[in-house]
């Protein structure tokens, strides 16, 4: 990435002149923030005390035994809120509060990422605004409520399609209407620079451990890493580490919906173009025209019409492979390992353990895979798919 | 010499005013016949929109528009086919004013080409920064004769408007305040404070101030403090109404005499 935030042609800034100075100072900032000795304590006692760190790395015996590898998960789902989204709001909160922000706005699709933002900013007393499609307050009742606890205000999206990427507009036109008081938490690895660095930079701690766990395991690299991908950040926090370990074979399985060219799909490194959306230029899904495609998954976190611009990179030159799962074949690989590992992943995370099914593994591989939350907020959908 | 700068030459001491209406909308094919009305009423220029799914500067009776647009089937491949009789019609200057990705899908440089043979004299796109448009697309831009105008606003700093006002050519597009498009905004002390910070600056370029301007009050002060003031939002309320062409000259009597 270079000082303007572009990997290769993708990143960048583009966003109108009222947002210029937040992000402009948010760039000159967030490094050097990051590299304070003091944040970095408060982050790391954080991550242990609160969050619940190092999530373990788990061999999953009986998955292993039926794809003829070594199947490790990596543990997210057992953070506090249950996912990988409070990494990111921890490091968030912590730099807003030394940027001197008095008020907190996020977007959210399922309502996790809304849930640990509203969870850090309780933690640290500070306003806090969520905006959330019309449409998936509907749908995600228990997660409104669990926001509303916890003390912040939902508002609705009720623009556009009122899911992900109208609750996405609707921040930045909040942030463009308090640009002084109030710092924006995006909850993927989207955005104007430096977002998208940012949010690698805080999930890389998934990579971190999970390097180190699998030294201290079997003293060597895996040979294959799996994420879901949405928007990305658990993806690009599962890879970054491994990066530059070419042997490492890295695989971001994104939300196929009832089939790829079914017309309700969220398969962007396949259906996708490039373009720009909500501040970079990456690959989105877009007509002719240069309009936003509606996306379609039945996970609600998958369910965004691009993908961050380092996966759009890391697509181009075909660092990690994009494979793209069906609703049918997440569900079905959410059953799976509930019977076999009495594990509920969330269904987005189902997407990349449904890719295991796909993959010719060696008896002796090792494979990471980035359980990335779990199944609690999706037992209705679950439930329903299988008609229990 | 270009239709922006004669008009500025001929001004006297008239008020200038501009308006921004969203092409396609209310009906497919209202583009040019709203245009010629406003030039018929007095107004002193034009802002055309072309409609995005995502406009994240604009609050709700633009979004609304743009939504209605492409529903109607306003495309930037339709505008410009519109476009070709634009010069038969209406003599005064024409901005067209919409976000980056349609313009990248389009092609930038056949958006030049297009915008220079049906006679636009510039363009506004607020999500192409200064950074991303002098590396890649100055040199495109002033091939065709396009002139690419510039937001600022209440926090941009000094140094960051002169670097503005050196790529701009024909006028900055001051925003009244940090807001999206159509809040109703009060004249104050502050804003007035804010408008002679940037004439103090003695600019190259001409100032129009936008965004929230409203009624006849918050035209004239916005208009005295800079060279032009531009209505949008409150303009596109009117053409909710089914006699939107009648409309007109009544609206722009009442923000220009009060």
């Amino acid at each position: 990435m270079n000082e303007k935030g572009y990997y290769g042609k993708f990143g960048g800034a583009y966003i109108p002149e009222m947002l210029y100075p937040n992000v402009e100072e948010l760039r000159q900032e967030y490094l050097k923030i990051m590299h304070d000795p003091d944040f970095q304590a408060e982050f790391d006692q954080l991550m242990r005390d609160y969050v619940g760190r190092p999530s373990p790395l788990y061999l999953a015996e009986r998955l292993s035994e039926r794809y003829g590898a070594n199947i490790y998960l990596k543990r997210e789902d057992l953070n506090h809120t249950g996912a990988h989204k409070i990494n990111n709001t921890i490091g968030q909160i912590l730099l807003a509060q030394r940027l001197g922000k008095k008020r907190i706005i996020a977007e959210t699709g399922a309502g996790q990422h809304g849930v640990a933002t509203a969870t850090v900013c309780a933690l640290k007393g500070l306003e806090c605004v969520v905006y959330m499609g019309a449409v998936d307050i509907e749908r995600q009742a228990p997660n409104v409520a669990r926001m509303k606890m916890m003390g912040a205000t939902v508002v609705a999206a009720e623009s556009g399609s009122k899911t992900l990427k109208d609750a996405t507009n609707e921040a930045l036109r909040d942030w463009i209407n308090n640009p002084v008081d109030t710092h924006y938490i995006i909850g993927s690895a989207v955005g104007p620079h430096p977002y998208p660095d940012m949010v690698a930079r805080f999930q890389s701690i998934i990579s971190s451990e999970a390097k180190q766990q699998l030294l201290d395991k079997k003293g060597k690299l895996p040979d294959y890493v799996m994420a879901c991908v949405g928007g990305g950040s658990n993806a690009i926090g599962m890879f970054y580490h491994f990066l530059d370990d070419e042997n490492v074979q890295l695989i971001a399985a994104e939300a196929a919906g009832q089939g790829i060219h079914s017309g309700h799909s969220a398969a962007t490194s396949v259906l996708g173009k490039e373009g720009v959306l909500h501040g970079s230029r990456t690959i989105l899904m877009q007509t002719a025209d240069g309009q936003v495609i509606e996306p379609y998954s039945i996970s609600a976190g998958l369910d965004y019409p691009g993908i961050g611009p380092q996966h759009a990179f890391l697509h181009e030159n075909k660092r990690v492979k994009y494979v793209s799962i069906t609703d049918d074949e997440a569900m079905q690989a959410g059953l799976l390992l509930t019977r076999l590992e009495g594990i509920i992943p969330a269904i987005e995370s189902a997407h990349a353990l449904a890719q295991l099914e796909k993959m010719k593994f060696e008896k002796n591989d090792d494979v990471i895979l980035c359980l990335s939350g779990r199944g609690d907020k999706d037992l209705d959908n679950y439930m329903k798919y299988f008609s229990f | 010499m270009n239709r922006l700068a004669q008009l500025f030459n001929n001004k006297e001491d008239k008020d200038i005013l501009s308006i921004y209406f969203t092409a396609g909308y209310p009906h497919l094919d209202s583009t040019l016949a709203i245009a010629e009305e406003l030039e018929k009423a007095g107004a002193d220029f034009l802002e055309i929109g072309f409609p995005y799914s995502d406009p994240l500067a604009d609050g709700p009776v633009i979004q609304n528009s743009s939504q209605v647009a492409l529903q109607n089937g306003m495309t930037l491949e339709v505008l410009f086919g519109q476009l070709k009789g634009l010069r038969e019609r209406v003599s005064i200057p024409v901005y067209l004013m919409g976000y980056f990705n349609t313009v990248l899908q389009y092609g930038v440089e056949r958006f030049c080409k297009s915008c220079a043979e049906v006679g636009v004299d510039g363009v506004i796109v607020p999500d192409l920064p200064i950074y991303e448009y002098e590396e890649l697309y100055e040199a495109v831009f002033k091939r065709y004769g396009i002139s690419n105008v510039f937001l600022v606003s209440p926090q941009t700093s000094d140094e960051r408007i002169r670097k503005i006002d050196s790529l701009s050519t024909d006028f900055i597009y001051l925003l009244s305040s940090s807001a999206t498009t159509g809040k109703d905004l009060k004249v104050s002390e502050e804003r007035l404070s804010y408008f002679q910070r940037i004439k103090a600056l003695n600019l190259e370029n001409r100032v129009v101030i936008g965004f929230g301007i409203s009624n006849h009050e918050s035209f004239q002060q916005a208009a005295r403090a800079a060279d032009a003031a531009i209505i949008g939002s409150a303009f596109v309320r009117q053409l909710e109404n089914e006699d939107y062409l009648e409309c007109i000259p009544k609206f722009i009597r009442s923000i220009k005499e009060g």
